[in-house]
């Protein structure tokens, strides 16, 4: 049905689910009309049953949630606990946040995760860009531009959280990804060519066969119905695009699927549908997964994205790593982005041995002592 | 969650191990041989360009170029897969615009050389393929004045008589009489039906649905043996992206190859790698008359999803191509290639040509049901459930066996409404819904041929 086919009656609507209650709001999912205390709990129950149904959980298990203190993982944290609280799942939850040190966006949004672990009594951790990389988001940025600091932030992201998920010593991990995110990123890999990671983009459970599983509880929960849900329950949440993000190649996707959304809110629903349908042969080439060789970290490369752009980032090189062709470089002997004389390091400069050390699984950053 | 970075390079940013994208066009491609090439066309390096391709300036051409490049995608489309061999009739659906036109042209000129060879050949051994042309007149759905339908249908009765010799039948068919009951009665119903529809998308794509059945019929009442759609690259984009929409992922597949064999008549899409920039192109060098029916745009989902494609096209002049060959590497069907010609007037070359190059089947032979309206081949897990009979037991096949897509944008939500609908439903669709599970036997008797005795089809 097209959104703009119900007619308006004049006059107070009842709640469709209670029928006792007035109407506060219009479900975005399903256009109903519903009460504050029914959408809360038919929101709640559906993302409990999202974790029945794909068997999220298992009890005992200790679950990192990823907080950048966005209001996708704040209603995660939130509705988790509750969800934990209320249906008995055994679980011990912590708050897993990321500093990247980008100062006016990132400080004020680590101020919120602060609050959250003190309002719903999950104790949290911090694990920084500075303390893992040497760098923080802004040095890098000022080294590198505007340009490609999507490419740095979203590499050491996906790393920080897997080493903070360690040292939490968690089982899984989950992140607030919710179905309009995992619907642009279908779109996105259409757009891109990208079958493979087409083929697992609608994944509720990832990494599975890596070192920490993450999963997305959200996957088929909206995001204006997760902004609808933080608005009416008063959470703590900070919301401000992060400043280093000009307008971009996903915006494209997501203006498309706002407007879907207007026409036909199920649609949203429904692109995730098909990504799960796809036909994708088992036999589509597929990246093989291996191991980093400086850090151990997983990687379908010698190197993991993380050291090649790391080494990009101490030798003052900027490019290494980023876009497709990677030509030899003739004074340093790079191949692929990868350093193969060791005795370019530079005295001070932090770098990676092939040494693992077994406190940690998968550093292996030092200082350079010559 | 996202990444906001429009030129971010990074694996961990959706450009993957194997992303293919074309170079974009302004992007500094060496330049071999300095400044002279970049007067000349890029193929024959002789004559001044007068035309771009989709690679912008990387791809300035010569008229005689740019054609002969077209055409060729469309020959090689055609040889590779089998599309047209000498024993077919072939009827090209024409629409009057763009692509249509090309396709109509094109296929005139390979009728035209192969009777030039046929009248040089002393042995004959080779008959000419057939060509026919159909328009399907939608007046009725639209609020066009009469003058204006009769003016387009003069000009495409000019258009298809000035492309013979070898002449070709012409059949200007309205869209009412899928209802095999002609005149006033079939406007009737059509209206019934399309004023049941309350989803403007699931009216467009019934429509879409009708043509197509009405196509078949023309076809299979007059002999042809395949049916020619101008589709190109362009449509094909709109097409992936709007079936995602829908959730109709599992059956993309099946509506994007070159051949698609679900039904009687086989169609085929030999310009399914032109892009509709190149094809409008065309038109205007060689000066061939298009018919602007103004249909009126696409509204609902299908025009929203035109936007987004073109909005995308102006960033990136090669995204639909990445669009269309990123869905080309979903798994297509095992109707997607033509039937196996059994014909021993078509020489065995020919044949072995088929065979080898035509796609093998998929796996398993899964016997696919289909969706009665649209007839996307249906997942297996994913049949409907059939909460929405309860209303209706008369029915509840169609209802149960429609596609998730058709039953939200097509079927009535009341169930009271249902038999009125299924009343005014064309007579093949109910008559699908009733033999679900026929799709497959086709290809299970492909592979027992040469043991049958008996001719008969009606074993089943």
């Amino acid at each position: 049905m097209e959104a703009d086919s119900k007619p308006k009656k004049s006059g107070a609507r009842l709640c469709c689910v209670c029928t006792q209650n007035r109407a506060a709001l219009k479900r975005p999912k399903t256009l109903e009309q519903i009460c504050r205390e029914c959408f809360y709990a038919v929101f709640e129950e559906e993302i409990h049953q999202v974790i029945l149904e794909n068997q999220l959980f298992k009890p005992g298990e200790r679950i990192a949630i990823g907080a950048s203190g966005g209001k996708d993982s704040t209603v995660l944290a939130y509705v988790l606990s509750e969800l934990n609280r209320r249906h008995n799942y055994g679980l011990d939850l912590f708050l897993l946040s990321v500093d990247e040190g980008i100062t006016g966006y990132r400080d004020d949004s680590l101020e919120t995760v602060k609050r959250n672990e003190l309002q719903y009594g999950l104790p949290l951790k911090i694990v920084s860009y500075k303390d893992l990389y040497g760098w923080t988001m802004d040095e890098i940025v000022k080294m590198i531009g505007l340009k490609n600091n999507c490419t740095f932030c979203g590499v050491f992201r996906r790393q920080a959280l897997d080493r903070g998920a360690a040292l939490l010593k968690v089982d899984k991990v989950a992140t607030g990804h919710n179905a309009d995110d995992i619907a642009e990123t279908v779109l996105l890999n259409i757009l891109r060519g990208d079958i493979a990671r087409l083929s697992r983009c609608t994944s509720i459970i990832t990494g599975e066969d890596g070192p920490i599983p993450r999963c997305k509880p959200f996957k088929y929960t909206y995001e204006k119905e997760i902004v609808m849900y933080a608005y009416f329950k008063k959470l703590d949440y900070f919301s401000t695009e992060c400043i280093y993000s000009p307008n971009a190649y996903r915006g494209f996707a997501r203006e498309f699927i706002k407007d879907l959304e207007r026409i036909r809110p199920r649609a949203i629903l429904d692109i995730i549908k098909s990504g799960e349908d796809f036909r994708i042969s088992t036999t589509t080439k597929m990246p093989e997964q291996g191991t980093c060789e400086r850090c151990g970290y997983i990687s379908s490369q010698k190197w993991c994205k993380a050291c090649v752009l790391l080494e990009g980032l101490n030798r003052g090189l900027p490019k290494l790593g980023i876009g497709r062709t990677q030509g030899l470089n003739s004074d340093a002997k790079i191949s692929n982005g990868m350093v193969i004389q060791e005795e370019s390091v530079q005295e001070g400069q932090l770098f990676c041995t092939n040494q693992v050390n077994p406190e940690d699984q998968f550093f292996g950053f030092y200082i350079c002592k010559k | 969650m996202a990444c906001n970075s429009s030129t971010c390079n990074s694996s961990g940013c959706y450009k993957g191990y194997e992303e293919e994208e074309q170079p974009k066009p302004n992007t500094k491609a060496a330049v071999n041989g300095g400044n002279s090439c970049q007067n000349l066309c890029v193929k024959c390096k002789v004559n001044e360009p007068v035309c771009c391709g989709i690679g912008g300036e990387n791809s300035r051409f010569c008229k005689d170029c740019f054609k002969n490049n077209l055409y060729g995608k469309f020959k090689q489309a055609v040889t590779y897969n089998a599309m047209i061999t000498p024993p077919d009739k072939v009827l090209v659906a024409f629409s009057g615009g763009t692509s249509s036109r090309v396709v109509l042209q094109f296929v005139h000129e390979m009728q035209y050389k192969a009777q030039k060879n046929y009248d040089a050949n002393k042995d004959k051994s080779l008959p000419v393929f057939g060509v026919g042309v159909a328009f399907i007149d939608e007046s009725s759905t639209h609020s066009f004045t009469s003058l204006h339908i009769e003016k387009a249908i003069e000009d495409i009765r000019l258009i298809v008589s000035n492309l013979a010799p070898p002449s070709k039948e012409l059949f200007v068919v309205p869209i009412e009489s899928i209802f095999s009951s002609d005149g006033i009665d079939g406007k009737e119903r059509l209206k019934e039906l399309l004023d049941a529809v309350s989803d403007v998308t699931g009216k467009e794509d019934l429509l879409i649905r009708l043509r197509i059945l009405l196509l078949q019929k023309i076809a299979s009442e007059n002999g042809y043996t395949r049916i020619v759609l101008g589709t190109c690259t362009s449509r094909i984009a709109c097409h992936v992206i709007s079936a995602t929409v829908k959730g109709q992922g599992y059956s993309l597949s099946a509506d994007i190859q070159y051949v698609d064999s679900r039904w009687e008549i086989p169609v085929v899409l030999p310009l399914r790698d032109c892009p509709a920039q190149e094809l409008n192109t065309l038109c205007s060098l060689d000066g061939l008359k298009i018919v602007e029916l103004l249909n009126g745009p696409c509204s609902g989902i299908n025009g929203l999803v035109s936007s987004f494609v073109k909005v995308l096209q102006e960033e990136n002049p090669s995204r639909e191509c990445t669009i269309v060959r990123t869905a080309g590497k979903l798994t297509p069907f095992h109707f997607n290639r033509v039937p196996e010609i059994h014909d021993s007037n078509v020489p065995s070359a020919t044949r072995r040509h088929q065979k080898r190059y035509t796609l093998k089947p998929n796996g398993s032979l899964s016997s696919d049901s289909f969706c009665p309206i649209c007839s996307s081949p249906l997942k297996k897990s994913n049949f409907p459930s059939s909460l929405r009979s309860h209303g209706n037991q008369q029915n509840p096949d169609l209802i149960a066996s429609a596609c998730s897509s058709c039953q939200f944008q097509i079927l009535p939500k009341d169930p009271s409404l249902m038999e009125e609908f299924l009343s005014v439903l064309p007579q093949q669709m109910i008559t699908k819904a009733k033999h679900g599970d026929q799709g497959d036997f086709s290809l299970l008797r492909e592979q027992i041929q040469e043991f049958l005795l008996s001719d008969g089809e009606n074993e089943i």
